[in-house]
């Protein structure tokens, strides 16, 4: 009976029966799929998280030649308020032999604050630098304790095993004195 | 033994010293199945699927939740709200609690209804009785968690009957909190313990495979299998029966999941925790209410908390208060019928235990929960045996499942075994 109820293409049914474990092998792939993607989006950020992703900083009480560091991300940002000769010197280094070539004008939308993240490339210390009496480093701008990586006062990496320039983050000026992270 | 051998050089040199492939064709591909299972031995490995899903979904959720009584509420609501698909994974998470009693308790049910508990599947069975009692204690603490109305209240209820015992009840009730109620140690302890007990089930659950694996599975009609001719390879035969099962059972779970998520949970949970405040009506989830319906059924105590375990401890020794020799209620007419009486009174037991405690409610409790125990104590081990005449046993499975000795088909499926 069965023989004859269902016409196939080769006679015991071969192909039929080949399609059918393909196209339930295919559809069980996708169901799988559809699950496992909502599983694993669930360990990314959430949207409350998300919506603390910028923060804003008031300048106005930041004196030249300081620093401040403010919290973004959960990581540390730092601004300097730099000093003439800081910039200038920043500014001279464009052609020195940068590991990672950038202008100083490329990283900065106003010249005397600069903004980047505290974050070392290399393996993810904190550099020092901000607080008065920490090293700077050869360059005058951070100096990274866990490897030794010099950054200059333009956040670049000048000496050690940092394979880039401190992350300029994304920021804007609200007003003259406020900034906005993120 | 069997002959088999990877064809992969390198899968034949890892099972050449370690014999892992020999071992899953052996016990999942050649394994030799009866013939003639229905859709009631599919429930096993339903029950399987359900403990893995509730251990992934559970992995995930305590990723995201705080086990401390100032967040642990905000923390699940959180889930709900701000996590992405968080919804999606606590929903799984507490419908499939409820599909794995669902589940297991038709598996339970099945196992009573074919005797698969006889010898020599006692152990089988006695395994099975302690998955569902860690499943019990590992559902509870789960409940607990999310620290709403419910769960505070259930977990002072639920901890209290320890206090039941003589002398050593209120020190135990302590021990057990941390403290002098139900506080933060407690929901710690219950969601370090909850985060453990599935591990210990999966535990238990591989002991259980291997006491099945030792005779096999039972059958609908109850007799061993004496030959090829009695079983079909485990794959692909009750694989893809197992999987198409799989697929009815998950379209059940989304019309659950997507359609009514909390048909059975209850609302008061979703009050924070008040421990100055009990909500009017207090009842468990509804897989414990049979159980629930026993205890308030004694007026008394510490003979509720008994009664209460000793309707799961008494589980434990059917397969000695069962004398008849006949596995399959298919073939005992008597116990066929009071199977279906048990049955009825366990759902009456549960729709019992969700009204309140009071009249006529209490005195019906009794009544059921008397039956219940007069089913397993006196009807199994001393009336059937003696007034029960069992119908003949087919001489094997091919026969009942072929109708007659029609000696053409056991051959050929003789051949195909080998």
């Amino acid at each position: 009976m069965a023989d004859g109820a269902t016409p196939v293409n080769s006679a015991d049914g071969e192909n039929r029966r080949e399609f059918l474990y393909l196209a339930a092998g295919a559809i069980t792939a996708v169901g799988a799929a559809g699950v496992a993607w909502p599983f694993i989006n669930s360990l990314n950020p959430s949207a409350d998280v998300l919506a603390l992703a910028s923060t804003e900083v008031d300048l106005s009480q930041i004196e030249v030649g300081q620093s401040v560091t403010v919290t973004w991300r959960g990581k540390p940002v730092f601004i300097r308020h730099r000093t003439e000769d800081e910039i200038k010197q920043a500014e001279g280094d464009d052609g020195a032999g940068l590991v990672d070539p950038q202008s100083d004008e490329s990283r900065v939308i106003k010249p005397e604050w600069l903004v980047v993240v505290g974050v070392c490339t290399h393996l993810g210390c904190v550099p020092l630098g901000q607080k008065t009496g920490e090293s700077r480093g050869d360059y005058g701008g951070w100096f990274c304790p866990c490897h030794g990586s010099h950054y200059d006062t333009s956040g670049r990496i000048r000496k050690g095993p940092a394979p880039l320039n401190l992350l300029v983050p994304e920021y804007e000026f609200l007003n003259d004195t406020n900034v906005k992270i993120g | 033994m069997s002959t088999f051998k990877p064809k992969n050089p390198v899968a034949a040199w890892i099972d050449h010293r370690l014999p892992i492939f020999t071992f899953l064709n052996h016990e999942m591909n050649e394994y030799p199945t009866p013939k003639n299972l229905n859709y009631f031995w599919n429930f096993g490995s339903l029950a399987g699927v359900a403990l893995v899903t509730m251990i992934v979904t559970g992995i995930l959720l305590a990723m995201q939740y705080t086990p401390h009584v100032d967040y642990a509420f905000s923390s699940v609501e959180r889930i709900m709200r701000d996590v992405n698909s968080g919804w999606l994974i606590r929903y799984v998470h507490m419908n499939m609690a409820s599909f794995f009693f669902i589940v297991v308790y038709i598996h339970m049910l099945r196992g009573l209804y074919y005797g698969s508990y006889k010898e020599p599947r006692e152990l089988l069975w006695q395994l099975g009785v302690l998955i569902f009692l860690l499943m019990m204690a590992t559902a509870f603490m789960g409940y607990v968690l999310p620290w709403g109305q419910m769960s505070f209240w259930g977990a002072t209820v639920i901890t209290n009957l320890f206090s039941a015992l003589p002398i050593v009840g209120e020190p135990i009730v302590t021990w057990l909190w941390g403290g002098f109620s139900v506080d933060n140690p407690t929901l710690n302890r219950f969601f370090a313990l909850h985060y453990l007990l599935p591990f210990i089930i999966a535990a238990v659950v591989v002991l259980h495979i291997v006491a099945l694996h030792r005779f096999g599975s039972n059958n609908p009609v109850g007799i061993d299998m004496k030959g090829p001719q009695d079983s079909i390879p485990f794959h692909p035969y009750y694989t893809l029966k197992d999987a198409f099962g799989l697929g009815v059972f998950f379209m059940a779970f989304a019309v659950f999941l997507f359609w009514a998520p909390n048909y059975m949970g209850h609302p008061d949970n979703y009050i924070p925790a008040d421990p100055l405040s009990t909500p009017a009506h207090i009842v468990p989830e509804w897989y414990f209410l049979p159980f629930y319906a026993i205890l308030r059924a004694i007026p008394d105590k510490l003979g509720g908390v008994i009664a209460m375990f000793g309707a799961i401890a008494i589980l434990f020794v059917l397969p000695w208060l069962d004398r008849s020799k006949v596995r399959s209620a298919n073939y005992r007419p008597l116990y066929r019928f009071f199977f279906w009486i048990f049955a009825i009174n366990g759902i009456f037991l549960g729709w019992l235990g969700g009204q309140p405690a009071e009249e006529p409610y209490v005195t019906m409790s009794q009544i059921a929960t008397a039956y219940y125990f007069f089913h397993f104590l006196i009807l199994l081990p001393f009336i059937l045996p003696r007034i029960e005449k069992t119908k003949p046993l087919p001489a094997s499975i091919s026969e009942a499942v072929m109708g007659g000795g029609n000696a053409g088909q056991p051959a050929q499926a003789m051949e195909k075994a080998e």
